[in-house]
């Protein structure tokens, strides 16, 4: 099925899988090859997605992948990330440098290991923990880019926070996907948050106007032990050129606290947000808040996917959405509550505003609950600014567009409200105040 | 300061306005009453400028200028204000600083330097003692969660901190108990002066006990059938509108 794609990049995915499985001095725990295998051998059955499989029916693939890429070269030696800017640049933390997946030890600034310690996945690979996150059992079938993924990968980082360990600042990971001609990046980062532990990593992105198509598939294991917060924040903005698949998957344990913060503003042509939480444990918060401004021809996909296995967790959806000229966006959810988890709390909720008569937004919450004491709920809305609210603002002397900005700004920042990084909530209010009164003047 | 004439209105193609003519000069106060659904809001959303309602006929003249060609938020800041009979809650807008940014606009538009933060600070207090506002209001999103009461007490507030010129007050006064009634009042009292005007809007003559209007009328089937002191509010109060209806359809 295979293809479907450019027959330069097709050739390229078969030779580089022989390149991963036949490679000599490469290290290849015997279970890397057996994971690899089951998910090469699927992904050459089946190829990318496409619109017939129900998990990627509004979002076709097709014209974002069909293009000669070359996968993971390395024609960028010469890229000095010092002199590139990305969003979110101007925040503090711990800058943690990724050319094309690869870390760079060199441009980063690696926390103290007493903190935490940050290494090429590569490196790991025998190491329980991480063999523990990759031989996961994983839904190929519902994301056929995973399995590419898994076949493939031979960057990403791997982030360690010990145990009852506090991170005193952000670990912020910096994905620069750079190249000469068209790159097709693929890396896994694998993310333990010990017991007891505290953390925040913020995730940025950065691609050159200037440069061809850059497509970034990556997937992130992350763990969050008994009684550790982990706040995961994505600051999704880059240049039209930068095309994405990020694919998410987090196994909370009891007590543990993980909120997601996902947050799509104009710039990449193509984003799918996969986001799969496993509530593993008791006592269990999950909290996912999404953002997505769209323009031009965007097209972003969130979905999310939430397991309560245990009794008295709490999960938390809210995700909304500004769409303008011809882009497109998709919101799929979906809750599952065992027959076990009693005393869930589950909710979910997609609102989203239509500024222009040519976007479109594809929304579908879904819960399934198989307990009968829970407290659940789902609900999506899509709409244009209310008029009776802008006649009132209007009534008491603000301008039309002031009147416009003011409810958008209240519909968005509703989101970013919930940030509790405060630096990361102030520059996303500027940048949403910015973006939409470029839209509505 | 205004003059409607012979003015007509539709909405939806229903004609809601039909013929009404109305003179308010500065200082004056006017009450308005009759039934519900008999164009009393309507009026008010069209002096207000808003769009759903499209005049089809005649004019409607403030401080010498044509209201109708003016966008609402230029009649606001011209100084005609409405308080609203349903005031909207809108979640995310904070009320404070919303409403220092309507009076940086008004302040702009009037040629006046815009308020320094403690002025603003300072008149905020001062207005919501005049109309006892709950300062922990002031903070909170607008109206969101507000009771009835509560928003209609906004409204009044606001109108002390735009100062504005017209007035108009749609049935401020319903769902207010009498302690508020009489605060309502107290505050249009304070506020009023030979420069300014108002119009208030009433189905009950309560109010009327604590703001003494100068004319009163009866407005029926989108039009003004009836006209006089406030001794008419007293007998309408007595006899109930019915009286005028029969009133009417006999002459
Ligand atoms: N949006 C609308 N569409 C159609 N008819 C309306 C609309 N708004 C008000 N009306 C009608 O206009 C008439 C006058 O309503 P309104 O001005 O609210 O009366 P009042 O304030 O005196 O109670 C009523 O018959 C009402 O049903
Ligand atoms: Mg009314």
């Amino acid at each position: 099925m295979l293809a479907q794609i450019d027959v330069d990049f097709r050739t390229q995915i078969i030779n580089d899988y022989q390149g991963v499985s036949e490679c000599k001095i490469c290290d290849k725990p015997e279970y890397l090859a057996r994971i690899r295998e089951v998910a090469f051998n699927f992904f050459q059955k089946n190829g990318f997605p496409t619109q017939k499989n129900e998990e990627w029916k509004y979002t076709p693939v097709k014209p974002y992948i069909n293009e000669p890429f070359d996968i993971d070269k390395d024609k960028s030696q010469t890229f000095d990330p010092s002199q590139a800017n990305y969003f979110g640049q101007h925040l503090p933390g711990y800058k943690i440098v990724l050319i094309n997946g690869k870390l760079s030890v060199e441009h980063s600034q690696i926390p103290d290991a007493a903190l935490c310690t940050i290494q090429p996945v590569m490196d790991v690979l025998r190491k329980p923990e991480v063999q523990e996150r990759l031989t996961k059992s994983r839904n190929y079938r519902n994301n056929p880019f995973l399995a590419m993924n898994t076949a493939l990968f031979t960057r990403g980082v791997f982030i360690h926070i010990p145990k009852n360990t506090q991170v005193d600042k952000p670990i912020h990971l910096i994905h620069y996907e750079v190249g000469e001609g068209k790159q097709f990046n693929i890396s896994k980062n694998i993310i333990i948050s010990e017991s007891g532990s505290e953390a925040e990593i913020i995730e940025s992105y950065y691609h050159d106007y200037n440069d061809a198509v850059s497509f970034r598939n990556s997937s992130t294991e992350i763990l969050v032990e008994p009684n550790a917060v982990l706040d995961h924040i994505k600051l999704q903005k880059s240049d039209h050129n930068l095309r994405m698949v990020e694919h998410t998957e987090v196994e909370q344990k009891e007590d543990s606290l993980y909120n997601n913060y996902t947050f799509t503003l104009p710039g990449m042509r193509f984003v799918r947000n996969n986001l799969n939480i496993e509530l593993d444990g008791s006592n269990i918060e999950s909290h996912m808040y999404g953002l997505y401004l769209t323009n031009e021809d965007q097209l972003v996909d969130n979905h999310t996917l939430v397991n309560h296995k245990e009794p008295n967790c709490e999960s938390n959806q809210l995700y909304k959405g500004i769409l303008t000229d011809k882009s497109r966006a998709v919101f799929n959810g979906k809750v599952y509550v065992h027959s076990i988890a009693q005393k869930t709390n589950a909710f979910q909720q997609n609102n989203n505003i239509l500024f222009s008569d040519n976007a479109t937004i594809y929304t579908k919450p879904q819960l399934e609950i198989f307990a009968d004491d829970v407290k659940c709920s789902h609900g999506s809305t899509i709409g244009q600014l209310d008029d009776e609210a802008l006649f009132y603002l209007r009534a008491r002397g603000l301008s039309k567009t002031d009147a416009q900005s003011l409810l958008v700004n209240a519909f968005a920042f509703d989101v970013t409200e919930k940030l509790r990084d405060e630096e990361i909530k102030a520059m996303l209010n500027e940048e949403i105040d910015q973006v939409m009164s470029g839209v509505i003047s | 300061m205004l003059q409607i004439k012979n003015l007509h209105a539709t909405i939806d193609g229903n004609q809601i306005i039909n013929g009404l003519n109305l003179e308010v000069k500065p200082g004056e106060i006017h009450a308005i009453m009759g039934p519900n659904g008999s164009g009393k809001s309507s009026l008010a959303s069209v002096l207000a400028g808003r769009e759903e309602f499209e005049v089809t006929d005649g004019t409607v003249t403030y401080k010498g200028m044509d209201l109708l060609d003016m966008d609402p938020e230029i009649r606001a800041r011209e100084g005609v204000f409405l308080a609203f009979q349903y005031p909207v809650e809108i979640p995310g807008v904070s009320n404070i600083s919303f409403l220092k940014t309507a009076l940086d606009e008004i302040r702009e538009h009037r040629k006046q330097e815009p308020l320094s933060a403690r002025d603003f600070l300072n008149r905020t207090r001062e207005m919501q003692k005049l109309v006892q506002f709950d300062s922990a209001l002031t903070n909170r999103s607008l109206n969101e969660g507000f009771s009835g009461g509560e928003k209609k007490r906004n409204e009044i507030f606001q109108m002390a901190m735009l100062d504005p010129s017209l007035a108009i007050l749609d049935e401020t006064d319903s769902g207010l108990d009498i302690d508020a009634l009489r605060i309502v009042a107290d505050g249009v009292n304070k506020l009023h002066t030979p420069e300014k005007a108002f119009i208030i809007i009433t189905h009950y003559q309560r109010l009327l006990e604590y703001i003494v209007p100068d004319f009163v009328h009866v407005l029926s089937g989108g039009k003004i059938v009836r006209s006089g002191d406030k001794s008419l509010a007293l007998e309408l109060e007595e006899k109930g509108y019915d009286w005028l209806r029969e009133e009417i359809a006999t002459s």
